[in-house]
C-alpha cells in the first residue's frame, strides 16, 4: 500500500472522522490481519490500546493446582541475576514488571496504571523521556506498599556495577526518577523510539526496595531474599529447590480482578524435551511443558489420543546460516577470521548467491520443523510491521549451477568447482541438536550437486556459545567458513537485534571476540541505515529503515535464513495458557486457567 | 585392630588431597565457561560477563585458585554456586537426602537378591535353578540403566498408567498416603537400578560360594554332621562375603554414576542430576564438590570394606 494513503487514512482515525474498526476492516480489505492493522495505528503516533483479555473465570481461586514442567530447571530467582530464560520465567512467577507482551506485541499493563502516549503526556514529543503512572494500592506479598521508590531503586541496583546484574545493559544509560509516590519518569540520552524497555518483561521485573536495599554493589549475593522472593505476583512464594522445584500459592491480595485462577502453582525442573512432551501431552502428568524443542512428528505421534496437544507462539527467532567475511584459514597477527582479511571464495557474491540457492528450506520444514517453523526470505521475522515484503528466495540446484558457471567456477576433474587455483571447499559448523544435524545434511548434499565440497562439524552448544577465550569452537571466533544458530530476539522492536551487525561491533582479538558482530560484515550502507533508525522517532519512517535495513543483508547474502521459527509448547487439553512469542512463558500467566469441562 | 584403622585413615587424607588437586587441574583445563548464557545475551554488555569473571576469581592463575579452594574446603566453606549464587553445601545437602533414599534403596534390593540367589544357585551348580538365575544375571547386566528405565517407562507410565515417571522430591500429602506416593514413585528408579546392581553381583556371590564350598574345612564341617544350612550360612559364607564386600564397595560410587543416568530419565532431583547439570551450565564450584564428595566416598567405602575383611578375616588386620 501506499505510504501516502496510509498515512491520511491514520490522520483521519487521529482526527476522528474515521473510527478504529473502519480502520481496521479497511486495512483487512488490503489483506492485512487486524493485529497488523492496530499495530500500523500505533506506529502512526494513535495510542496504544491494550490487547483485549481472554480471562473468563468470574471469581479468584478455585483453579485447583497448576503443574509446569520446565525441563531445564530456574536455578535463582532474581531477575536481575538471571542467567537466560529460565531464571526469568521462574523469577516472574512472584515478581512483575510494569507491563509485558501479549500474543500480537501488544503492550499489557501489570503495574503501570496506562500505558504512556503522546496524548495522555506519557511520551515526550522529542523522544527523550517517558512517565508511567503506576496502578495504587499494589502491595507486595508482605503487605507494604509498591511505590516509585521501589522502581528508582530497581533501577540503582541495576546499573550498579558492583551488583553485577544482568540487567546493567538497560539501566546503564538512562535516569530513572521519582515524580511523586505514584510517578515515575524515565530520562533518555538520545531520543528513544522504543521507550519500553526498561521495567518492561520478565527480565525487567522489579524487586522490593525495602528487602535488598542493604544489598545493593558487592554484597548482593548475601541477599536472603534472593532465594525466597517477596513479589507483587499472583503467587506467593512458598519453596524454592534449585534446579528442581519452586511452588507458589494464591496471592490473595492480588491487584487485578477475579485473579489468579490457580489455587497452588509449581515449577519442576529438569530430564529434557522430549519426555517433558511426553508427561504432558501422553500422560497428563502436568498442564504444561516449556520449550518442547522435538522433530514435529514425534509432537503429532504423541497427540495422537493423548491428553493434551502442542500450542505456538509466534515471535521473531530466525534460524540462520551466516557467511564469515573474513579468512578463517589465515593468520594476521596471531588472529584467524581477521578483519584484515577478505574470505577468498566469499569475496565473490555470486557464491553467496549461490549458497542461498541451495538451502532447501521448503524441505526443513517438511522433514524438520513442521508446525515449529515457517519458511523466509528475510533475517528480521517480527513484528509484522518490520518485515519486508521486498525479498524472495528459491531453491534451484540448476541456477546456482549456472550462477557459479558464469562466475568462472568450473568443474574439476573431482567434481568440485574451482577458479583461479581456489577450490570451493566449504568448513559449515554449528551447536550439537538434533534439527540442526539434520540440516546441515541437507544443505551438504545440494551443494555436493552444485559442485561445492562442504565439510560438517558440530560442538558443543556450552563450548559454542561460551564466551570462553581460549577456546577456538566458539561462535564468535567463527574459525570457519559457515555456521548455524539462531539468537533469540527478546523483545517485540528490532533495535537491538539489528544493532550488533554495525560495523563497530566486529568481533576480533582485541576486544576478546566479545563484539557480536560475528559475520564481520561491514557495510557502510548498513551502518548509516541502522544509525538512522535508532534516531528516527516517526515511527513509520523508523519501520521502513529496519526493512532496508533487512533488505541490504539479504542483498549482501550475510545470512541465508532457515526457518522463522515458532515458539512450541506442550499444554495439557482443558488449559488455556496465553503465550506470546514476545514474551516469556510466565508472563502472562495472570491470564491463564482452566476450562471447567476438560 | 584399631592401629589398622588408624593406619588407613592415615592413607586416606593424602589421597583425597592428590584426588581434589586432579580434579581443580582437569576442570579449570576444561572448556567452557559459567558465563557463557550472557554471551548470546543482547542485554548484557561484554563488560558485566568481564567482571563477573574477576569478581568470582576466575582469572586469577589456577594455583592462587587452588589455593583459595582448599583453604576454605577445609574451613567448611564449599564455596558457593555461580548458577543459584547460594552455597554448594546447602544445595548438595538439598538433594543428598533424595538420593540416599533411591540409590540406597536400590543397594538394599540388590543385596535382598543377589546373596539368596547366588548362594542358592552355588550350592546346586548347574540345577535349572541356577542356569534361570545365570540367564537373567547375564540379560540384567547386558542392558544400560537407560534403556530399561525408558521401557518402564513405557510400559508402567504410558502403557499402563500405574506408576508417575516424575518424581517430586516434596510430596504434598501428609501420613500413611506421603509413605504411598514416596514409594510409588520410587519403585521404577529403585527397580532399575537394583536389578541392574542384583545382576552382576549374583554372579559374583555365587562364584565367590562356589569357591569357598569345595575347600576342605566346609567337607570337614559336614563329616562332623552339621546341617547342611549351618553349615552354608556359618562356615561358607562368612569366608565367601570377603570378595563380595569388596565388589559392594567399590560399586558404591559406581552406582552414584549409575544413578546420574536414572535420576536424569526420572527427574529425581538428587546429586547425580545436580552434577550433569552443573557440568552443563560450567558451574565450577559445584562439580568441584560434587566429584569431591564421590571421591571421598570412595575412599570411604574403602576404609569400610578393609574394616569389614577385618571383621570377617582377623588374620587380615594382623599382616
Amino acid at each position: 500500500m501506499l505510504d501516502n494513503e496510509l498515512r491520511t487514512m491514520i490522520d483521519e482515525v487521529k482526527d476522528g472522522r474515521m473510527d478504529r474498526r473502519g480502520f481496521v476492516q479497511r486495512m483487512l480489505a488490503f489483506g492485512l490481519t487486524a493485529p497488523m492493522a492496530t499495530q500500523i495505528l500505533a506506529i502512526g503516533g494513535v495510542a496504544l490500546a491494550e490487547g483485549p483479555s481472554v480471562y473468563k473465570p468470574t471469581k479468584r481461586g478455585g483453579g485447583g493446582a497448576l503443574k509446569l514442567l520446565w525441563w531445564q530447571g530456574p536455578t535463582l530467582l532474581n531477575p536481575h541475576f538471571a542467567t537466560g530464560t529460565k531464571d526469568q520465567d521462574g523469577s516472574r512467577l512472584f515478581y512483575e514488571p510494569l507491563a509485558c507482551w501479549d500474543p500480537d506485541g501488544n503492550m499489557k499493563l501489570v503495574l503501570a496504571a496506562e500505558i504512556p502516549s503522546l496524548q495522555n503526556g506519557g511520551l515526550a514529543a522529542d523522544g527523550m523521556s517517558v512517565t508511567w503512572k503506576l496502578k495504587p494500592g499494589v502491595k507486595w506479598h508482605d503487605g507494604k506498599p509498591f511505590t516509585a521508590d521501589d522502581v528508582v531503586f530497581n533501577w540503582e541496583y541495576a546499573r550498579d556495577p558492583a551488583t553485577a546484574t544482568v540487567t546493567i545493559g538497560v539501566h546503564r544509560d538512562i535516569t530513572v526518577e521519582k515524580v511523586d509516590d505514584l510517578t515515575v519518569r524515565i530520562l533518555f540520552k538520545k531520543p528513544t523510539p522504543f521507550w519500553a524497555d526498561a521495567f518492561v518483561g520478565a527480565p525487567q521485573s522489579i524487586i522490593p526496595k525495602h528487602l535488598f536495599a542493604e544489598y545493593k554493589g558487592a554484597k548482593s549475593r548475601e541477599a536472603p531474599n534472593n532465594l525466597s522472593p517477596v513479589g507483587t505476583g499472583p503467587y506467593k512464594f512458598v519453596e524454592f529447590k534449585p534446579g528442581d522445584v519452586i511452588r507458589g500459592e494464591l496471592n490473595p491480595d492480588y491487584h487485578m480482578p477475579n485473579r489468579p485462577h490457580f489455587d497452588t502453582i509449581e515449577m519442576k525442573g529438569g530430564g529434557d524435551a522430549i519426555s517433558a512432551a511426553r508427561a504432558v501431552i501422553q500422560t497428563g502428568e502436568y498442564d504444561f511443558g516449556w520449550n518442547i524443542q522435538v522433530e514435529d512428528d514425534v509432537l503429532l505421534r504423541l497427540e495422537k489420543g493423548g491428553k493434551g496437544k502442542t500450542v505456538y507462539a509466534v515471535g521473531g527467532d530466525t534460524e540462520f546460516i551466516a557467511l564469515n567475511f573474513t579468512d578463517p584459514n589465515t593468520e594476521v597477527d596471531g588472529e584467524r577470521s581477521s578483519i584484515k582479511t577478505k574470505h577468498p571464495l566469499f569475496s565473490d557474491p555470486a557464491v553467496r548467491k549461490a549458497l542461498s540457492m541451495l538451502v532447501d528450506r521448503e524441505a526443513v520444514k517438511k522433514v524438520i520443523y513442521g508446525r515449529a517453523g515457517r519458511v523466509t526470505p528475510n533475517f528480521l521475522n517480527g513484528p509484522e510491521k518490520f518485515v519486508s515484503k521486498n525479498t524472495t528466495w528459491e531453491f534451484s540446484i540448476e541456477k546456482a549451477s549456472k550462477l557459479l558457471d558464469d562466475a568462472g567456477w568450473k568443474v574439476g576433474t573431482d567434481g568440485i568447482r574451482e577458479k583461479d587455483g581456489k577450490k570451493l571447499k566449504l568448513l559449515y559448523q554449528t551447536a550439537i541438536n538434533g534439527p540442526r544435524q539434520k540440516t546441515q545434511a541437507i544443505v551438504k548434499q545440494a551443494c555436493q550437486k552444485a559442485g561445492i565440497d562442504v565439510e560438517l562439524k558440530s560442538v558443543v552448544a556450552s563450548v559454542f556459545f561460551s564466551s570462553d577465550v581460549a577456546n577456538p569452537d566458539t561462535y564468535a571466533k567463527f574459525y570457519a567458513d559457515l555456521e548455524m544458530f539462531q539468537i533469540p530476539m527478546s523483545q517485540p522492536d528490532p533495535a537491538q537485534h539489528m544493532r550488533r551487525y554495525h560495523s563497530r561491533n566486529v568481533a576480533t582479538k582485541e576486544n576478546k571476540w566479545q563484539g557480536v558482530n560475528f559475520p564481520r560484515w561491514v557495510n557502510k550502507d548498513y551502518d548509516a541505515t541502522i544509525d538512522a533508525a535508532e534516531a528516527e522517532t516517526d515511527l513509520v519512517k523508523r519501520a521502513a529503515l529496519y526493512i532496508k535495513a533487512n533488505d541490504i543483508m539479504m542483498q549482501d547474502t550475510v545470512f541465508i535464513p532457515v526457518m522463522h521459527r515458532l515458539k512450541v509448547e506442550a499444554c495439557s487439553n482443558a488449559l488455556r495458557p496465553v503465550v506470546s512469542g514476545w514474551a516469556n512463558e510466565t508472563d502472562n500467566l495472570f491470564d491463564w486457567y482452566r476450562e471447567a469441562t476438560g | 585392630m584399631s592401629q589398622y584403622v588408624l593406619r588407613r585413615l592415615l592413607i586416606a587424607v593424602p589421597s583425597l588431597f592428590g584426588i581434589s588437586l586432579v580434579l581443580f587441574i582437569v576442570l579449570a583445563l576444561a572448556p567452557g565457561d559459567p558465563f557463557s548464557e550472557l554471551a548470546t545475551n543482547p542485554n548484557v554488555p561484554p563488560e558485566v560477563a568481564a567482571a563477573l569473571r574477576t569478581k568470582f576469581g576466575l582469572d586469577d592463575p589456577i594455583h592462587l585458585r587452588y589455593l583459595h579452594w582448599i583453604t576454605a574446603m577445609l574451613q567448611g566453606d564449599w564455596g558457593f554456586s555461580f548458577v543459584s549464587r547460594m552455597n554448594v553445601d546447602t544445595l548438595i545437602l538439598q538433594r543428598l537426602p533424595t538420593t540416599l533414599y533411591v540409590i540406597g534403596s536400590a543397594q538394599l534390593l540388590a543385596l535382598a537378591i543377589a546373596i539368596p540367589v547366588g548362594v542358592y544357585a552355588a550350592t546346586r551348580p548347574y540345577s535349572i535353578f541356577d542356569q534361570i538365575a545365570n540367564t537373567l544375571a547375564f540379560i540384567g547386566f547386558s542392558l544400560p540403566t537407560f534403556f530399561t528405565g525408558l521401557l518402564f517407562i513405557l510400559l508402567f507410565s504410558i502403557t499402563l498408567d500405574w506408576l508417575p515417571f516424575v518424581y517430586t522430591s516434596d510430596i504434598k500429602a501428609t501420613g500413611f498416603r506421603w509413605v504411598i506416593e514416596q514409594v510409588r514413585q520410587a519403585i521404577m528408579p529403585v527397580m532399575v537400578l537394583g536389578l541392574f546392581q542384583a545382576a552382576s553381583m549374583t554372579r559374583f556371590v555365587r562364584s565367590a560360594m562356589l569357591d569357598v564350598i569345595r575347600l576342605d574345612y566346609v567337607t570337614t564341617a559336614r563329616a562332623k554332621g552339621l546341617g547342611q544350612a549351618r553349615v552354608i550360612v556359618k562356615h561358607a559364607m562368612r569366608n565367601a562375603m570377603i570378595p563380595v564386600v569388596t565388589l559392594v564397595a567399590l560399586q558404591m560410587p559406581a552406582v552414584f554414576g549409575g544413578a546420574i543416568v536414572t535420576e536424569q530419565i526420572f527427574r529425581i532431583p538428587g546429586i547425580g542430576s545436580l552434577l550433569i547439570s552443573s557440568i552443563l551450565s560450567n558451574d565450577t564450584p559445584v562439580v568441584m564438590a560434587v566429584t569431591f564428595v564421590f571421591a571421598c566416598l570412595v575412599v570411604l567405602f574403602n576404609l569400610i570394606a578393609d574394616v569389614l575383611y577385618g571383621w570377617l578375616d582377623p588374620r587380615i588386620s594382623l599382616r
